[in-house]
């Protein structure tokens, strides 16, 4: 008999499924905003994605397919345990490769390779609410939200330039949604807040600790918030990856030694992989991997 | 009343608030004409918090109204205005200085990004020019504009208050709301304060409603007093003619109770 035969299919039971659903719906309904919802207890603590996976839970069917990625990684512990939960409990295909994924959840990076119409991110999120460390009471962002009075966002900007000489929030840099709702991005860099715009795939955000669900429908607009003499620039990299050779992708910076020696390689694990196969086959020589 | 023939910025009639079974404010009627100041004194309890409380409408009245001439010149009803349009009223055309700068500042931003905050709340998007009106009102309330980027939680108690006032009066607001503004400050910063309020009056034709106990700031600044016991305003009237020739008994105590320097 298989593991799945003693679970309800993806673990949740359907009425908490359904529950779910309707935040979904809500949120997608209402881009940005954050929707309340009952969030379970999951057989793993805060903060590794319980929000994440009880939207996952909710979304699956039988037939997709399910990639997990943390922090671009694929074979992290937290990627690899949430994709073998899911094999176990829904029984359902996973996959490493962006581009073969149904859903797709994500702790913290989106794919660098191009999502298209009818896939899912599904977002892990700590913290929704973006003007939290600005203003502690719950009960007065969500009038905040309400009445869209969003000045107290430029400020936190404003203080960065003030401090820094420009805008130094380089992650869970916070967006304006569809000219309306401001919403926390999740802890992704703001290289990624680009990608959101106008995605075509579905994106759900997750935040099972603070029990709120929110969310971008295909094609929606994405502004990252700015001044106008201080415009909103995604972080550069200097350099390529060392493993493929790919610019324009984010890197991860990887010690390779106690004496300081470090390296750049690409975060998206999938994309390096798959850059490195086309190179083999096309002939070109690898680069070098630094000892 | 002055000048009964121009209409006066706001009108309140009958402010009366309960909490619970205690009386706040009872059937208090008030004018405010734009360029004046009108201070409410009286001894702690008899409502001159709570009357600064419902015409500024963060307190809600049992029974009275409120209207308010709008800078398009319309008097609106201010309980029937909507919750957005009396907080963008609140951050543009009025001022609120606390007596606990705490209450009014974000303590944790910093100056520049205290007074620019109303700024960024009505639209504006430019770095370099909130932070170049910004600098201008720190000036105008005598705070270094090398101090911009400083915390208030690293400025003494008199430079806290003058923060205050630059936040409020960087959308020049029409009427301002001041909560024992001088309270707890010593005596040569309460008078360098006085002088700044009494300038932006001046100035900018600002009225202000002026919570008080202290009747040396009432003669100092307000062209009115309203004087209020037991959540009554027992006597109205200039200031001068208030303080001099007091009716109500009560006043009467209250001016002779001042220490004489």
């Amino acid at each position: 008999m298989s593991d799945a035969a003693s679970y309800n299919f993806a673990y949740l039971d359907e009425q908490t499924k359904r529950m779910i659903r309707r935040a979904l719906l809500k949120a997608v309904a209402i881009p940005g905003y954050q929707v309340p919802f009952a969030s379970r207890e999951m057989p793993m603590p805060y903060g590794w994605g319980t929000g994440g996976v009880q939207v996952t839970a909710s979304v699956l069917g039988a037939d997709d397919t399910l990639k997990v990625i943390d922090q671009g990684s694929d074979d992290t512990t937290n990627a690899v345990s949430i994709r073998k939960f899911f094999e176990r409990t829904a029984g359902i295909a996973t996959t490493t490769h962006t581009s073969e994924a149904t859903v797709i959840q994500t702790r913290h990076r989106i794919p660098e390779a191009p999502l298209g119409e009818g896939q899912i991110l599904v977002y892990q999120v700590p913290i929704p609410e973006p003007l939290r460390f600005l203003e502690p009471r719950e009960t007065e962002t969500r009038r905040l939200h309400a009445l869209e009075d969003y000045g107290l966002m430029h400020v936190k900007l404003y203080e960065d330039i003030a401090r820094h000489g420009h805008i130094a929030t380089t992650y869970a840099y916070p967006v304006k949604v569809d000219g309306r709702y401001i919403m926390d991005p999740s802890p992704t860099p703001k290289f990624d807040n680009p990608k959101m715009d106008m995605c075509p795939a579905l994106q759900l955000f997750g935040a099972g600790r603070e029990k709120r669900i929110y969310a971008l429908p295909p094609y929606t607009k994405v502004v990252s918030l700015d001044f106008e003499d201080h415009p909103f620039e995604p972080t550069k990299f200097d350099r390529g990856c060392a493993l493929c050779g790919s610019e324009g992708i984010y890197l991860d910076e990887v010690v390779t030694d106690d004496r300081g020696g470090r390296m750049f390689v690409c975060s998206d694990t999938d994309y390096c992989e798959s850059r490195r196969a086309e190179a083999t086959e096309g002939g070109h020589a690898l680069h070098e991997v630094p000892r | 009343m002055i000048a009964p023939a121009d209409h006066p910025l706001l009108v309140a009639e009958g402010l009366t608030k309960h909490y619970g079974p205690h009386l706040g404010c009872a059937d208090v009627s008030l004018e405010i004409h734009e360029g004046e100041v009108v201070a409410v004194v009286g001894e702690s309890g008899s409502g001159k918090s709570t009357l600064l409380g419902l015409l500024s409408t963060q307190l809600l009245p049992n029974s009275g109204s409120i209207r308010y001439r709008m800078r398009d010149g319309e008097a609106r009803d201010l309980f029937a205005l909507g919750e957005a349009e009396r907080r963008f009223l609140l951050r543009t055309d009025w001022g609120f200085v606390h007596q606990d700068a705490r209450l009014g500042l974000r303590m944790g931003v910093s100056a520049g990004g205290n007074v620019g905050e109303r700024l960024m709340a009505v639209g504006w998007r430019n770095y370099g020019r909130i932070r170049a009106e910004a600098e201008s009102w720190l000036e105008r309330v005598e705070i270094a504009r090398d101090r911009i980027d400083d915390r208030p939680d690293t400025f003494s108690g008199g430079m806290r208050q003058r923060l205050q006032i630059a936040k409020n009066m960087v959308t020049r607001p029409r009427l301002i709301f001041m909560d024992e503004p001088t309270g707890g400050l010593d005596v040569s910063v309460q008078a360098r304060l006085l002088d700044l309020i009494r300038g932006f009056v001046n100035d900018y034709g600002l009225a202000a409603v002026i919570v008080t106990h202290d009747l040396a700031v009432a003669r100092l600044l307000s062209h009115r007093i309203v004087v209020m016991r037991h959540g009554r305003a027992i006597e109205t009237g200039l200031t001068d003619q208030v303080l001099d020739d007091p009716r109500e008994p009560y006043t009467q105590l209250l001016v002779a109770s001042i220490l004489q320097a």
